[in-house]
């Protein structure tokens, strides 16, 4: 901690018994001699936040969404290095590969890193896309998160609610485009068009080994235009920049997406080190190295840089924005969501 | 649910699972810190104790600032509290500390009513904490906090025992707020009285069942200077702005004939322990305390208390519908008023639109008028100076006829060899 650090003021008055008050701050001369003694200690608060952040510890909850065969579980698997999605389909029996309509599997796993602990829960969404008619397939998901929106809310304005409530809301749902080089299809629209409304999506080309530099650069352009014209907002959505300098790094971003990813939890010998990759009879894709496919990109926004910013947006924009459509609905609404708080004598409440 | 499997994994133990790398959240904490950077910290200190206590005082030695305002009167009618707040700014933190003084506290003859406006101002900001919570519409991340994080209880130097206003006062606050308990002006009691003052003050407090605040114990890295702190308390503490030359450094004390107390001599006093606890090691415990314990149960009693207004097991009470229907009726009328304000605004720009335009349409009118006239003058002036030279031309051609015919006469006269001799000056 710095010794010798300023404290300076400004003052603005909320007194009941109003006074006019005129600041009176200390010159930056009367402060010199003060010496270590002039140190408060304020900033020591970051410590303090930090200390209960580990005692605490991190939720995290994300949603694969996406056709069968794109490889969402090694994804996962690759982001958090560990087996935290387990791809039944590969494993079972081939008539129950493909589930009749679309379930949704929520996996949860606690990790570890330097001391900092993060419940994982990733929630995989089997037969998404997989039918011969996939109108609706969006439905299940849609319910899904709002109900994860409703048991939040509904713990929220219980009278004895809990120190922490719970947060199963779902924080980010990586959608998963098939790498066909041409352009978005129906399905992805519509999906991307009507979730993007009340969860953040973070849209990825699957399997990227197939598409060389140029045709990924080109299909990257294509659907960006695309979300454009249809007026899908993707993470990191452009109104929900802080300030310029977050603007700046966000705009970055967003001249990068959809990032091109390839996933793989075996490791090869390159080069003398081991890595995480691919291996063809052409060649070994490093998944790591970002000249052989953005998987580090990917990362680095999801869980190095950004991770905490999509838990905010997640509270405090998608989540109150269900909250108020809810409270403002009929009474008949209404009361089946109060209806629900517990009575703390025998007396008929509702 | 027909449509939906939510499978969990077997049982509620969520499975550890070990990393095969480095993944990278473990720069979780930092996003969180950035973020609280970014927003500001919010602080409020309530201070209650008698008047000349040095509350003020103290305040302006703990932030290392002078803070505003003159010493209270000793006349007072009743105790209000006064709040004040400052932004202050230590390296990349910004706190806005409210300082929330109880002026008149102690000073009248009857003071069974004293803590009633203290409780009252505790209870204003949990409500209206209550309120934001509970609106449609709300921005709980940009709200100022203003619920109190921590109550100075100044108790007076007097070395025998708590006064039955402290004591009454603090039973009435334990529950609301988390209450650190101090002895003010410590230097008039020696040592060892002070030891005595101390554990007379806690037995009384325990005795009484007053819950003063804790410095918790459960996060190790703490815990023990947290523990050893605890037994310190009430801190014994001495405030002052003026600094004294001690050795070659400037400390902050206060001179007497007889000697210098330093404040922040640890021998002499508990300010430094105070300041360790309230600022360096607990804020966020208090704030966390007072968002999770007090207000709570601030909660809790309220919202009780609106769903049993009416205590017939037969009727129904619609208190809490009641709340969020007149919470939607107020965010409708928001809405209202907003769009009201808006159509006022696009209203109020077409008129001026409008008026900027028929200055425009003046202004051209006016231009046109101008050089309408320009051009008229300008042909008036051509036609003048037409009339001028088709004069000279007739003039001209006046002359040159009778020039003609004076010549023609002259020939005439002359005989034929003059126009023989023009002939071949002409050839």
């Amino acid at each position: 901690l710095s010794s010798g650090s300023e404290v300076s003021l400004s003052h603005s008055n909320m007194s009941e018994s109003a006074k006019p008050h005129h600041p009176s701050p200390q010159g930056k001369g009367e402060k010199s001699h003060g010496g270590d003694f002039s140190y408060v200690g304020i900033d020591a608060i970051l410590e303090q936040m930090r200390r209960k952040a580990m005692k605490q510890g991190f939720e995290l909850n994300l949603m694969v969404v996406g056709q069968s065969g794109l490889g969402k579980s090694t994804l996962m698997n690759t982001l958090f290095k560990s087996k935290v999605s387990r791809n039944k389909s590969v494993q079972s029996n081939p008539e129950e590969r493909i589930p009749k309509t679309v379930e949704i599997k929520s996996i949860s796993h606690d990790i570890e890193e330097k001391g900092v602990r993060m419940k994982l829960t990733v929630i995989d969404t089997p037969g998404f896309g997989d039918q011969i008619n996939n109108e609706n397939c969006w439905q299940p998901i849609m319910k899904f998160i709002n109900d994860q929106y409703e048991a939040y809310l509904q713990e929220e304005i219980n009278i004895n609610r809990k120190k922490r409530i719970p947060d199963s809301r779902v924080h980010c749902c990586i959608y998963f485009i098939p790498p066909t080089g041409h352009c978005l299809r129906p399905l992805d629209v519509e999906f991307m068009r009507r979730l993007s409304k009340v969860v953040n999506i973070v849209p990825v080309i699957a399997k990227a080994d197939t598409l060389t530099l140029e045709e990924r650069d080109s299909f990257k352009q294509t659907i960006r235009e695309e979300l454009r014209a249809n007026g899908i907002d993707v993470y990191p959505q452009k109104e929900f920049d802080e300030d310029a300098e977050d603007r700046m790094i966000n705009d970055k971003i967003r001249e990068m997406i959809p990032f091109a990813v390839v996933g793989s939890d075996q490791e090869y010998q390159v080069n003398g080190k081991r890595l995480l990759g691919r291996k063809t009879k052409w060649g070994t894709i490093e998944v790591e190295n970002i000249a052989h496919c953005e998987f580090a990109y990917l990362r680095d926004l999801l869980i190095r840089t950004h991770m905490q910013n999509i838990k905010d947006i997640t509270g405090s924009i998608h989540y109150e924005t269900y909250r108020v459509r809810r409270l403002n609905e009929s009474n008949g609404h209404l009361e089946s969501l109060l209806g629900s708080l517990p009575v703390k004598r025998a007396t008929v409440f509702w | 649910m027909a449509s939906t499997e939510i499978a969990r994994q077997a049982g509620e133990g969520v499975r550890a699972v070990p990393l095969a790398g480095h993944v990278g959240f473990d720069s979780m904490p930092d996003q969180l810190v950035n973020k609280s950077v970014n927003r500001g910290f919010c602080f409020n200190i309530l201070c209650v104790g008698e008047t000349g206590l040095g509350k003020s005082t103290l305040m302006d030695t703990l932030f290392n600032t002078k803070f505003e305002g003159e010493p209270t009167q000793h006349n007072q009618p009743g105790v209000t509290l006064k709040s004040n707040t400052y932004e202050l700014q230590e390296s990349n933190v910004r706190l806005k500390l409210t300082v929330v003084n109880t002026v008149g506290f102690g000073d009248q003859i009857n003071k069974e009513d004293s803590y009633k406006s203290i409780v009252e101002f505790i209870d204003t900001q949990f409500e209206a904490y209550l309120q934001e919570e509970l609106k449609i519409k709300r921005t709980l991340h940009s709200y100022h906090d203003t619920r109190i994080h921590a109550c100075l209880y100044f108790i007076a130097p007097t070395g025998h025992s708590l006064k039955s206003l402290d004591l009454v006062t603090m039973k009435k606050l334990d529950s609301k707020v988390n209450i650190i308990p101090i002895v003010a002006k410590s230097d008039a009691i020696s040592k060892s009285e002070l030891a005595k003052f101390k554990i007379k003050i806690t037995s009384e407090l325990v005795s009484n069942g007053v819950q003063i605040y804790q410095f918790p114990t459960d996060d190790e890295s703490v815990a023990e200077i947290n523990s050893t702190m605890n037994s310190h308390l009430p801190f014994a503490v001495v405030g002052s702005t003026e600094e004294v030359k001690i050795g070659n450094k400037m400390v902050k004390a206060r001179q007497y004939p007889w000697g210098t107390v330093q404040v922040e001599n640890e021998n002499h006093c508990d300010f430094v322990k105070l300041r360790e606890m309230l600022i360096r090691v607990n804020m966020e415990d208090l704030r966390e305390q007072t968002h999770t314990r007090h207000y709570e149960l601030y909660r809790r009693c309220k919202l009780e208390e609106m769903g049993f207004k009416d205590t017939d097991p037969d009727s129904k009470p619609f208190s809490l519908q009641e709340t969020y229907e007149a919470k939607r009726n107020e965010f409708m009328g928001e809405l209202q008023k907003k769009e009201e304000e808006m159509r006022q605004m696009f209203v109020q720009r077409v008129k001026e639109k409008e008026a900027e335009l028929k200055e425009a349409e003046k202004e051209l009118h006016e231009k046109f008028d101008r050089l309408k006239k320009l051009h008229q003058d300008e042909k008036k002036k051509l036609e003048e100076k037409k009339k001028t030279l088709d004069d000279e031309v007739n003039t001209f051609k006046q002359k040159k006829t009778a020039a003609e015919l004076l010549q023609n006469q002259a020939q005439q006269a002359g005989g034929s060899t003059t126009l023989k001799r023009d002939k071949e000056r002409k050839n």
